[in-house]
Formats: structure tokens, C-alpha cells, sequence
């Protein structure tokens, strides 16, 4: 009796995003021109899956208590190295896909190491290292170009039995194979710990430096796949300043809306995938109603504003002023 | 490397090296060293026209960094910064398409914009208790959908009015830059305020632990929105000086100058922490991020080189003095 209402208090950040998200989704497809059909959710998972992986990278740092503000800049320079190295045959294209990736994890482990071992503020060295990897994409891809072996992007960003987006099951393999067995690790409770209290996780022998590094590491190659299903979908690469920084703020609001906390040690990457779903799906709500482009910047910052303003109801619960100065 | 060599050795310098923050003088140490490297590299280097030239520079930065550092030495973070600055240099242009009077009232309406965004940044921080980084981005992000809407999604023709490029071209000294000057006002305005009044003292004493200085009688959230308040002014009014440098304000201006602003005050010694640094490391790091900026674009380095040569020189200098104690 008692257990599904524990199991219920933990999960409430993650179902209250994945019903926020169900909401939007139904207003926004029942408007859509189109109506409910394979097609629209094809083309909304899509968008929707480039920014589930980013915000699944934040989530990893977040909850530790860290900000990672590179994630967008791997995420942008994974999708020029994809445009380079991605192609040719199967035998190539396997290894542009590990070098990809390699990348993006060497990428996350250079900031978990300043972070950790440099003991280092994390939202300077992010921005420092963002610009070192933006450098690097710049480096790569000075102009847009550049294309990608076409029949595995056709097949990623396609879909099976005609149904379902192959984009939405990449990331359901995803979650297996890299969310759910960091979860249930050793290291990955002692990343929740030092995020929740890192002097208590000190003190319990919780091998907390460990953890945060295999997080940040997480990060970065949960960016580097999400700079490549940015490939596949649109078969160049670019390095782009303000797509990479908007990718960093994004991924902030749908961990935000996901029920992750940002002061560390609670939420799911679950949450923040739906979070990142609510997220694209309230931000296309405008095309549905006929609105002009130019207001989705706004909309989107002022979604993001009210997202984190969430936060300040959690000072109703304060008893005693000195609580307000964590 | 014990203390007492150390103190044998400082008690024998002459008194000001003494006092010197080591950070400090570190940072100028790096401006001499770029100063010679620059002068191998090309003659015109140490000549006084150049010089007086970075110093120009270097100016818009350093208004830019003073309201940063007042935010740092909180313990927070502005990363506000880009679109301060844009709708600060946007709005003042615009004004001046309302006749003589919005042509007169341009500046300060354009500092009033950004003072607004920084009002927003410091009742989040302040009153609704929401981390600095993520109300600063978020303010950022709704100063940028605002300025998309108005521009209709592009730069507009607005052009700089008299007044805003004689401030920041101008010279009302002979041989010394208006903006020079501004910088030198702003920064004293600063140091008088950080070592001389109270509001001072509430900074240090909120970036070295808001509880205290809580419990101590300051009203501290009133003295967070003051600087953030004050920080968002700045960087506008650095927008505008930048706008009166280019004669136009444009929409991408601001991007350029966060990762500059924070690195500039991280390189001068003050703790990302807050609570510690001092104006004349601020000074410093502006001076030493201006050399290195123009060195590379001497150097003809393309804007790839020069991203990662930033993110690593940053790295670099935070991990020689700006590391935190290791856990207990």
C-alpha cells in the first residue's frame, strides 16, 4: 500500500512532464491541418528527439548539482565532425559513428575533468570550454556543407511498420542502454548523493568524484548523439553560435520542466525527455495557430521564464528566513 | 615553498609589491609579456597612437565588465550580458527616430532598458530565490524574442545619433578618447562605491556569505536588485557606446562580449565565488583580454583560432588562482 505512494512522490517532476507534455501534444495535434496522422508525429519526434538527447545530457550534470552550458557546442561540433567523417561504406560509416561519439565522450570528460579535478566553478568552465569546442566546429566546417551516408539517415529518421518515428525508438534504446544502467550503478546514486550533499557523501565514503566525472562524460556523448541525429536530419553540417547556444538554454528549460532539480540530486532523464517533448511541442503550438515566426523567440523565452519561475513556489514552504540563503 | 621563505622574501619587496594581490599582479605580469610578444611581432606595437587606441577598445569592455564584477563579487552571475548590451544599443537607436526629443532622451532610454532586464534578473535572484545562471538566461532569451519581434527579424537601418558616437569617438581632451574617459568615470565611480560606502561593504559581505550579512541588519535582497539592476544598466550602456563606435546597433553585437566580460573580471583576481577582488584586477583582466583580442586579429587568426585560444587561455588562468578548496 504504502509503496506506490513512495514510488508516486519520486516520480511526480517526471509524470507531471510526460502530462503536460500529453496536453500540448493533443492541442497541438488537434489543430494541426494535417490532423493525428504518422506524418505529423514522424516530423514532431524528430524535432522533438534532437532536443530529448541535449536535455538528457544536462540532466546527467544537473544532477549533480553542476550546469554543463557546453552541452550545445557539442552538440554543434559532433554534428560538423558527423559531416565529415559519417559517410562512404558500411565499414566507414561504422567508424565515423564511434569517432562521433568518441568524441563527444572526450569532449564531456575534459569538462568533468576541470570541473572535478580542476575543482573548478562549472558555469565558467563550461562557457570556456563551449567556446574551445565551438572553435573546434568552426575549424571544421567554416561554411555549411558537408553530407552524410543517406541510407542511415533515411533509416534513423524514418519510420518502421509505416507507424512508428525510428527517431523516438533511438532514443528508447538510448534510455536503456545508457540512462537506465547509470540509474542503477553504484556510480550513477553516487552522482544523485554529491548532487543532494556532497559534504554527506563525502563523509559516507560515496565515491563521489567518480560519479560527477562519469556524468559529465554521459553528457558529452548523449550530445555527440544528438549532433548526429542533427546530421541525419538534415544531411550537413553547420557550425552555428546561436543554434548551439539555443540548444544549451533550451536543454536548461526542459530539465527545468521535467521535474530535475537544479540544485542537484533529484529528477529523472525521463522527466527531462518529456520536458523536452512539452517543450518543441509548445513552441511549434504557434505555427498551428497561424502566428507569425517571429514571435517564437519570445514565446519560447517567456515559456522559459515562467518554467523557472516554477521554482520560486518552493519558497511558500519556507518556515524560517534563513532558509532562503541555501 | 613553506611560509616563512615566502614572508622572507616579501618582507624584503619593496611595500606596494607587498600589498599587491598576487592574481593582480599576475594578470599585469601577462599584460607586459603580451605587450613584448606584440612588439617582436610588428614595430607600430608599442607606439602611443596604437596603445591609445586599445585603450579605446578596451573601454566599451571595461564598462561592460564593471557592471559583471559587481554581480560576481555577489557570488552570482550575469548572463544577461549579450542582449543587455543589443537592446540597450537597438532601443537608444530607435528612440531617436521620435524627433529632437527622442534623439535627446536616446541614452538614457537605452540605459533604462537595460536597467529593466537587470530589475527582472535581480527580483528573480533576489526575492523569488531562482539561481542566477538559469533568471539570467531566461531574461536573455526574452530580450532576444523581443528585439526579433520589433526588428521584425532584421537589423534595422536606425543609425547612432551625434551624441552617442562623440561618446564613443569623440575626444573632449585633446589625444584622450571619450570613451577612455567614461571608462575612467564608471571606474571610479566604482572603487568609491565598493571601498567607501556601505552598499560596498553589503557586497563583499553577501558574496562572502549572505547569511550573515542577512542576519548582520544589511537588507540584502534589496542590495542584490540594486547591482543587478545597476549591471544591466552598464551593459547597455556599453551597447550604446558600442553603437556610437560602429554607428549602428546591430542584432548579433552583445554575443561577443559575455565569455570577454566574465573573463575579464575572473582574470583580475576577483573569486567567482564572491566576496573577494578588487577594481584594479577588473582593470587588468579588460586590458589583458583587449592585447590578446588584438594580438590574434594582428596575427590575422580566424574567429575559430581565436574561440579556442579564449576558452583555453581562460582555463589556463582560472586553474592557476581560481580553484576552489578541495573537499575538506
Amino acid at each position: 500500500m504504502k509503496d506506490w505512494r513512495y514510488w508516486l512522490a519520486e516520480q511526480r517532476g517526471t509524470l507531471l512532464a510526460f502530462a503536460i507534455f500529453i496536453v500540448m501534444f493533443a492541442i497541438y495535434s488537434g489543430n494541426h491541418p494535417a490532423g493525428f496522422t504518422a506524418n505529423v508525429v514522424q516530423t514532431a519526434a524528430n524535432k522533438g528527439v534532437l532536443l530529448a538527447f541535449v536535455a538528457m545530457a544536462q540532466t546527467l550534470v544537473v544532477i549533480t548539482a553542476g550546469i554543463d552550458l557546453s552541452v550545445g557546442m557539442i552538440f554543434t561540433l559532433t554534428n560538423c565532425m558527423a559531416s565529415w567523417l559519417v559517410i562512404g561504406t558500411g565499414l566507414e560509416t561504422a567508424f565515423g559513428l564511434v569517432a562521433v561519439l568518441g568524441t563527444g565522450l572526450v569532449c564531456g570528460a575534459i569538462n568533468g575533468a576541470i570541473v572535478i579535478y580542476g575543482r573548478l566553478q562549472p558555469i565558467v568552465a563550461t562557457i570556456a570550454t563551449g567556446a574551445v569546442y565551438f572553435g573546434l566546429a568552426l575549424l571544421l566546417r567554416p561554411v555549411p556543407g558537408g553530407s552524410v551516408n543517406e541510407d542511415v539517415a533515411d533509416f534513423l529518421t524514418g519510420r518502421f511498420f509505416g507507424v512508428v518515428p525510428a527517431s523516438l525508438m533511438a532514443l528508447f534504446v538510448v534510455v536503456l542502454v545508457v540512462w537506465v544502467p547509470f540509474r542503477r550503478s553504484e556510480l550513477g546514486r553516487a552522482a544523485y548523493a554529491a548532487g543532494s550533499s556532497e559534504t554527506a557523501a563525502y563523509m559516507s565514503g560515496v565515491p563521489i568524484r567518480r560519479g560527477k566525472f562519469l556524468a559529465y562524460t554521459l553528457a558529452g556523448l548523449l550530445a555527440a548523439i544528438g549532433g548526429l541525429f542533427l546530421t541525419f536530419f538534415t544531411y550537413t553540417g553547420e557550425a552555428a553560435y546561436a543554434s548551439g547556444n539555443a540548444y544549451t538554454l533550451f536543454s536548461i528549460a526542459a530539465v527545468v520542466l521535467g521535474g530535475v532539480s537544479l540544485f542537484g540530486g533529484k529528477g529523472s532523464a525521463i522527466g527531462a525527455i518529456f520536458g523536452a517533448l512539452a517543450f518543441r511541442t509548445i513552441g511549434d503550438l504557434l505555427f498551428v495557430f497561424d502566428f507569425d515566426p517571429l514571435w517564437q523567440p519570445l514565446f519560447q523565452g517567456i515559456i522559459l521564464l515562467i518554467a523557472v519561475s516554477l521554482g520560486a513556489f518552493a519558497l511558500f514552504r519556507v518556515r524560517n528566513r534563513l532558509e532562503w540563503f541555501l | 615553498m613553506s611560509e616563512t621563505t615566502l614572508g622572507g622574501i616579501a618582507s624584503r619587496m619593496p611595500k606596494f609589491i607587498r600589498r599587491a594581490d598576487p592574481a593582480v599582479a599576475t594578470a599585469f605580469a601577462c599584460i607586459v609579456i603580451l605587450l613584448l610578444l606584440g612588439s617582436l611581432y610588428s614595430r607600430s606595437f608599442l607606439s602611443p597612437e596604437y596603445l591609445l587606441q586599445q585603450l579605446k577598445v578596451a573601454s566599451f569592455l571595461g564598462v561592460i565588465a564593471t557592471g559583471m564584477m559587481l554581480v560576481i563579487l555577489l557570488g552570482q552571475i550575469d548572463l544577461s550580458v549579450p542582449w543587455s548590451v543589443a537592446t540597450g544599443a537597438m532601443m537608444a537607436c530607435a528612440a531617436a527616430a521620435y524627433g529632437p526629443v527622442g534623439v535627446a532622451l536616446a541614452i538614457p532610454f537605452g540605459i533604462l532598458c537595460g536597467v529593466a532586464i537587470g530589475i527582472v534578473n535581480g527580483v528573480g535572484v533576489a526575492y523569488l530565490r531562482i539561481p542566477s545562471m538559469i533568471i539570467t538566461l531566461a531574461t536573455n532569451a526574452v530580450a532576444q524574442g523581443l528585439m526579433v519581434v520589433y526588428t521584425g527579424g532584421f537589423s534595422p537601418q536606425d543609425s547612432a545619433t551625434a551624441a552617442m558616437r562623440y561618446l564613443a569617438t569623440g575626444f573632449t581632451i585633446p589625444g584622450v578618447p571619450n570613451a577612455v574617459i567614461i571608462w575612467a568615470l564608471i571606474g571610479a565611480a566604482m572603487v568609491f562605491v565598493l571601498t567607501r560606502t556601505s552598499f560596498g561593504r553589503a557586497v563583499y559581505g553577501i558574496g562572502n556569505r549572505e547569511r550573515a550579512a542577512y542576519l548582520s541588519g544589511i537588507d540584502t535582497r534589496r542590495v542584490v536588485l540594486i547591482a543587478f539592476a545597476v549591471s544591466g544598466g552598464l551593459s547597455a550602456f556599453g551597447g550604446v557606446l558600442l553603437a556610437g563606435y560602429a554607428s549602428k546597433a546591430a542584432q548579433s553585437m552583445g554575443d561577443a562580449y559575455l565569455l570577454p566580460s566574465i573573463a575579464a573580471v575572473v582574470l583580475g583576481g576577483t573569486s567567482i565565488l564572491g566576496g573577494r577582488g578588487s577594481y584594479l584586477g577588473t582593470v587588468a583582466g579588460v586590458i589583458l583580454i583587449t592585447l590578446l583580442q588584438s594580438i590574434l586579429s594582428v596575427m590575422q587568426m580566424p574567429e575559430a583560432g581565436r574561440q579556442i585560444i579564449y576558452g583555453v587561455v581562460i582555463v589556463a588562468m582560472l586553474l592557476l588562482y581560481g580553484r576552489a578548496p578541495a573537499s575538506r
